[in-house]
């Protein structure tokens, strides 16, 4: 067998979408005929154990410890749940819209099959509410699943029966954090939920829940049908399968590309990306989304894995990076994520509703010329105190994750901004600074 | 119990807590905010962080929120942790990014919970230097001020008022650093204990509106307890004054009674103390000419009148009053003698309210308290209209409908304290509730199941649950389908469940559904459950008033009327109210003098020969017994102005002034202080022999001293009568209490009832309560919750209540007329209160669609209603949960004189359909 890109060998080069019948005719669907007594839930759940599974939204949790927490057997409250995480809201992030645009029966599939491991029976798909040509294109994948049988009924072998429904979220980029999601998904605010309980036991609707990132549930079905050997072989570190990367930034041909997982930046950015762009040079990137640590040159031979990444190098995200080049201002460049950061925070605790808009208003005042180095020390401040724990989810020590990280790489650049009044890369400045 | 190690301090605490209330416990200050002991813990504001260790080797340790932690055996934490103080005046400094500084002129300033955390953890100088983010404020209605500036996101607000309160129309709008606290749009909040934001808020964004119109700083207001009088629950308050008006009442924490929260008529009703319509001076109208109007006159110069008076009268009759005190009541008895005693109430209610002490008495099942209430797991209602009747007991209700469901959250091993998990646990589960009645409110769509029927049919329905489940009560033949599956449903939630409450009352005017009350919980009680009773009783001293006894309104008019007497003391009672203008005129007309001691001018006071101005509750001593049987007791906050005087006080005058020629110095009139009344009334019945254990004598001194209801910080002391004197005049010596009109006295652990307002070391605020407790959220340390005068018969079999009325009928041309209870506007004395009297509605007639359609009548139409005696003006509403057969008539001032429920002939007594309103 020598599937080397299992989730996205099938997509069509021009982005069109394989429906029922091509998605068939290739192999798709073909997990579920297994089902019954030849592969029960328990060998789903081993299997996928076996197969190494991390979680593809960022946090790298291995998919079968997750289900492990889900209670199972005759006795336990029903239904039980699977979401589908396909809220891609992280900047620089598009490898679910890939594919859930190109391949939506296999995340179908991909529900179903998770679905029948947990002994869940209903699955909600959280869409990104920008993602209108994904929901288009899902919303036709279900219809033709459940006309076909699918969902809706017992499955052949079993008396385990999937009903699918598809969300288009109402915004916000919280919703990317699963208990947010579930919040936002029962029509409430969209503000984290305290762990524990976490959603396992008490979840969407007080039910035990599993929420699974989109591209971790596309692995699935190929686990299912190819065994954990194989999805091990896939890879070059102990996380099997492949990894969608993707690279955006002042490089010569940005793009996606499935690669084995463990593939370094320094392959991803001279091989597949054609290196940087004429005229630039490399200064930083961030590997996975922009709630991750600054890499610089010397990190670029690392393995982008979930286990590989040294812990003051931070983590690995999403895999889809986005490059820092020398044309733009380090402080302009963080700047413009805290600003996101600071929007898109819910409100609900203060450090980081509090905390998150005056550090975009620190920044402003490097780029504006107005900083003091009382200004640098009040942003270490904050990512001293914006850390895990201290807040009531992730989204702010995620936030400080880069500042923190471009304080430490670039710190001259944030200083050169106190002693010339302004930003060295800004033309409108430096014009102020001859008025002056 | 569980030991933990604070700072290298053990403590022992129970584990069942989490940290931050096991610390708060032992005193020690972890400031908070979006923590509150009555809606456990979200970890929103980050402000209790503490540092947590793992073992005695863990030097590093890390930072947890103390509300989110539970306190386990062996935690080791620090408060005093470098990292921690630094971290939690961070949080102050950020939360300080936006608030004002506007403490000066803030009316939360002095009692700020935000000032007193800021100073707890040292917070003082500003790093930020960017503007601050502005709101506009809203117009909330008459009770509450809005300064949305000022807020700092904690969520109390919105936790209170939607996830507590049952309140949809204040919410959480916007995210990140714009959040927006407050309604869709401007308009009064709707929910019945909105007032409660004012001390939920831990800033100054709702503030009491009332206060604002006569504001004073907390630590200038002399302060004491009080009992609400505006319902008969007896939710404990602490009432405050200054320069001789009553600025503000609040809530005073009792764990058996209200908890932390009050309703609005409870806390904004008060301002009928301050009204211009309050009775000042005596007034006496000369003998003989009743047309003359009554004139002023000096006390002494009244009472030797009124004396002449008594002396002369041949038989005096003694109207009591359910709204004065126990002991203004026993001193009226004394006065004319327990014969010519009467309880100013009519037969029916009366009737009532014997039948209930009865069944508190003779049964098993014990009357319970709005603790209990919240703890019930299963709940009937038959009858009362909770939310308009007896409002904080129906926030109890909205606890109680968690208790079933929280066993799925004990198998969760989900500590109850983490409301944010347990409300993502229970979700939309609800325990049972079952509310029978015919009036719809918000309340119900709370309500398992809801049954809208006339009182004869609620009864029915009782008795049928009751027939139910002990299969030995009687049962009820001929039920409808309908009400055979309720009660099928009624019966087993109620069997399912440990504490089951049965609730009815006595505001439908029907025996019967008390009694059916009676045998649903006599019958769980024989099933081996802890069942409770409580009835809804019209007024604040009912159940007082009822233990003394004695005869009703009519038997009153009958002794005037057959000449058995000629002369009437009407005590706290406007007689108007009870029964109809006729019979109370010829009433009047008959007596040769009336004396009538009140606080506030009507009807009955413009009769009065001789007036005599009475004090409020307020402004006297004096103890209320609640619908549970509670006694308890209130005290004089300040002296009233002039010649008003407390009505005992009055009555031991009139029975000086009427034995002073003789040497009699027996009964009141050889009363001379408020112990003196307290032990009259201890002998006036055997079930009140234990008032006087409600709180300590005059004599009661701790370390020799008196106690204060004045603050340490009472300003202005030596000039607060500089316009009349360059002297300082003596404070007034308080004869009846153990508490002094003054700054000066003991300060230190008391008993509660004499807890001027609560206040500790750093805690300026209400939330100062933490530290009068030994557990947060339990009992105060010392407290005096009342005591209950009505003890259950042990292993005593009741007879079953068998008078089961048959199934309402409708009649072709009559219509049940029944009370319709409204929160604001039946009540007597909160009416009067300028911001309570905006929030009346007009009165309204309530149909069934159908009969009103038979009527001809048309929604929203203006029409004139003859009956009894006078004319009222309503409104018709259309309303599909109004029993067919019956109409439901809004009690609010306009229609006080209307005695319901009766039968009325609609088709005569509408007499005028005036033009249809604009909908």
């Amino acid at each position: 067998m020598n599937i080397e890109r299992p989730l996205t060998q099938h997509l069509h080069p021009d982005g069109s979408p394989r429906f029922l019948r091509e998605y068939v005719a290739a192999g798709g669907y073909r997990s579920l005929r297994r089902l019954g007594t030849e592969l029960t839930h328990k060998d789903v759940q081993r299997l996928v154990g076996e197969s190494g599974l991390r979680g593809r939204g960022g946090g790298g949790f291995p998919t079968a410890t997750k289900w492990s927490f889900v209670p199972m057997g005759p006795d336990v409250s029903k239904p039980k749940y699977i979401v589908a995480n396909g809220d891609e809201m992280e900047p620089g992030t598009f490898k679910d819209r890939i594919l859930m645009e190109g391949d939506p029966h296999g995340l179908v599939e991909g529900m179903i099959m998770a679905g029948y491991a947990l002994d869940a029976e209903v699955g909600y798909i959280f869409l990104r509410g920008e993602y209108h040509l994904s929901a288009q294109r899902l919303n036709q994948a279900i219809e033709e699943a459940y006309a076909a049988g699918y969902l809706g009924k017992p499955l052949p072998g079993t008396a385990f029966r999937f009903d699918l429904h598809l969300h288009s979220s109402a915004g916000r980029y919280i919703c990317g954090e699963e208990t947010a999601l579930i919040n936002a998904l029962e029509g409430k605010r969209a503000v984290p939920r305290a762990k524990p309980p976490f959603p396992q036991t008490v979840g969407l609707w007080g039910q035990p829940t599993i929420v699974q990132n989109v591209e971790t549930l596309y692995n699935i079905p190929h686990i299912i049908n190819h065994g954990a050997e194989w999805y091990h072989r896939l890879s070059r570190t102990k996380d099997g399968g492949t990894k969608i990367y993707g690279i955006s930034g002042r490089v010569t041909n940005p793009g996606w590309w499935e690669l084995p997982f463990g593939t370094t930046a320094r392959e991803l950015l001279e091989q597949y990306a054609g290196g940087m762009a004429d005229g630039v040079r490399f200064r930083g990137l961030l590997p996975g989304g922009i709630s991750t640590s600054f890499m610089v040159e010397e990190h670029l031979d690392l393995p982008l894995d979930f286990s590989s990444f040294p812990p003051e190098v931070g983590r690995l995200g999403t895999g889809t990076m986005i490059i820092l080049d020398d044309q733009t201002c380090p402080v302009g460049f963080v700047l413009n994520l805290e600003r996101f950061f600071a929007r898109e925070s819910c409100g609900w605790c203060t450090p980081c509703r509090e905390g998150l808009p005056w550090v975009a208003k620190l920044l402003m005042a490097f780029e504006e010329g107005r900083a003091t180095h009382d200004d640098l020390s009040l942003l270490e401040m904050h990512t001293k105190w914006l850390a895990p724990g201290h807040t009531f989810c992730g989204l702010a020590p995620g936030a400080m994750a880069p500042l923190q990280s471009a304080l430490r790489y670039f710190r001259e650049d944030f200083e050169r901004h106190i002693t010339t009044g302004g930003c060295p890369w800004s033309k409108q400045s430096a014009q102020q600074r001859v008025l002056v | 119990m569980a030991i933990i190690i604070v700072d290298n301090k053990s403590y022992t605490v129970d584990e069942k807590q989490n940290l931050l209330a096991a610390c708060l416990g032992h005193g020690l200050n972890v400031p908070y905010f979006c923590w509150h002991p009555a809606m456990g813990s979200v970890g929103a504001c980050r402000q209790c962080a503490v540092k947590q260790f793992k073992d005695d080797r863990d030097q590093t340790g890390r930072l947890v929120m103390s509300c989110m932690t539970p306190a386990t055996n062996g935690a080791r934490i620090s408060i005093d942790d470098p990292e921690s103080k630094a971290f939690r005046a961070s949080v102050i400094e950020w939360l300080m990014v936006n608030h004002p500084h506007d403490c000066p002129v803030c009316d939360e300033g002095g009692e700020c919970h935000l000032q007193d955390m800021t100073v707890m953890t040292g917070h003082v100088y500003r790093r930020s230097r960017f503007p601050k983010r502005t709101h506009r404020n809203q117009d909330l209605g008459p009770f509450i001020r809005h300064e949305m500036n000022r807020c700092i996101q904690c969520y109390r607000c919105v936790r209170y008022y939607r996830d507590y309160a049952g309140g949809r129309d204040l919410n959480v709008f916007g995210s990140h650093d714009a959040l927006y606290f407050g309604r869709e749009q401007d308009g009064t909040l709707e929910n019945e204990f909105s007032g409660n934001l004012v001390e939920i808020c831990p800033t100054g964004v709702f503030t009491d509106k009332t206060f604002f119109h006569h504001y004073t700083r907390k630590w200038d207001l002399q302060s004491a307890q009080s009992i609400c009088p505006h319902c008969s629950l007896g939710c404990n308050t602490t009432a405050s004054e200054r320069y001789g008006t009553l600025r503000r009442v609040t809530n005073r924490f009792n764990s058996q009674v209200n908890g932390y929260f009050l309703c609005d008529r409870g806390r904004f009703g008060y301002e009928y103390v301050n009204s211009d319509k309050r009775i000042k001076q005596v007034l006496i109208r000369p003998e003989g000419d009743r047309a003359k109007p009554a004139q002023p006159e000096v006390v002494p110069q009244a009472l030797a009148l009124a004396g002449d008076r008594l002396r002369q009268a041949r038989g005096i009759v003694g109207i009591g009053s359910p709204r004065a005190s126990l002991e203004a009541n026993v001193a009226l008895r004394s006065l004319v003698g327990p014969q010519q005693f009467y309880q100013g109430i009519d037969e029916r209610e009366r009737q009532l309210l014997s039948t209930i002490l009865n069944i508190l008495r003779t049964g098993p099942v014990p009357s319970a308290s709005i603790h209990d209430a919240e703890q019930a797991d299963a709940v009937l209602v038959l009858g009362p209209d909770l939310l308009n009747e007896a409002p904080r007991l129906a926030l109890a209700l909205l606890q109680s409908i968690r208790q079933q469901p929280m066993e799925r959250v004990d198998e969760l091993k989900i500590p109850q304290w983490d409301e944010a998990a347990v409300r993502n646990a229970l979700q939309n589960r609800r325990g049972p509730l079952f509310l029978a009645g015919y009036q719809r409110t918000w309340f119900h769509a709370y309500a398992t199941d809801s049954y809208f029927a006339a009182p004869d049919d609620v009864a029915r329905l009782g008795f049928a649950v009751a027939g139910t489940i002990g299969q030995v009560a009687p049962s009820v033949p001929d039920l409808s389908r309908e009400a055979k599956e309720l009660t099928q449903r009624i019966a087993e939630a109620l069997t399912h469940a440990q504490r089951p409450l049965i609730i009815a009352g006595t505001s439908g005017g029907s025996q019967a559904t008390i009694e059916a009350a009676a045998n649903v919980a006599w019958a769980l009680h024989r099933q081996g459950k802890q069942p409770r009773l409580s009835f809804v009783l019209p007024e604040a001293n009912s159940a007082g008033l009822a233990l003394l006894g004695g005869g009703t309104l009519h038997d009153a008019f009958d002794s005037i009327s057959q000449g058995k007497a000629d002369t009437v003391i009407v005590l706290e009672n406007d007689l108007y109210r009870r029964a109809d203008q006729a019979t109370v005129d010829a009433f009047f007309d008959k007596a040769r003098t009336v004396i009538v001691i009140d606080s506030l001018e009507h009807p009955t006071a413009a009769r009065a020969d001789v007036l005599l101005p009475a004090a409020t509750g307020p402004e006297s001593d004096g103890t209320f017994v609640n619908q549970e049987g509670r006694a308890q007791r209130f005290y004089q906050v300040y002296i009233p102005q002039g010649a008003i005087a407390e009505s005992w006080r009055w009555l031991k005058d009139l029975a000086h002034a009427q034995s002073a020629q003789t040497e009699s110095g027996a009964g009141v009139a050889a009363w001379n202080t408020f112990d003196d009344a307290v032990s009259a009334t201890a002998t006036a019945a055997p079930e009140l022999a234990r008032v006087g254990e409600i709180a300590p004598p005059a004599s009661f001194r701790l370390v020799g001293q008196k106690l204060p209801r004045q603050s340490e910080r009472y300003s202005g002391r030596t000039s607060l009568l500089s316009h009349l004197t360059m002297h300082e005049p003596p404070p007034p010596v308080d004869h009846d209490s153990p508490l002094g009109f003054t700054m000066e006295g003991y300060r230190g652990s008391l008993p509660s009832p004499l807890i001027s307002q609560f206040w500790a070391p750093g805690w300026n605020s209400i939330q100062a309560v933490n530290t009068y407790q030994d557990e947060v959220g339990g009992p105060l340390r010392d407290e005096m919750p009342g005591v209950r005068l009505l003890k259950p018969a042990v292993s005593n079999a009741p007879a079953w209540f068998t008078a089961i009325p048959r199934a309402f009928q409708p009649a072709s041309q009559q219509w049940l007329l029944l009370p319709l209870s409204a929160v604001f506007g039946s009540d007597e004395l909160s009416g009067r209160a300028p911001a309570i009297a905006e929030r009346i509605v007009q009165p309204f007639l309530s149909l069934h669609p159908s009969d009103g359609a038979r009527l001809g009548l048309e929604e929203c139409s203006a029409i004139d209603l003859a009956w009894q005696g006078a004319t009222y003006s309503l409104a018709v509403r259309f309303e599909p949960s109004t029993p067919v057969g019956t109409a439901g008539l809004s009690l609010v001032p306009e229609v006080s004189g209307v005695r319901v429920p009766a039968w009325i002939n609609l088709f005569e007594a509408i007499k005028s359909e005036g033009k249809r309103r604009a909908a």
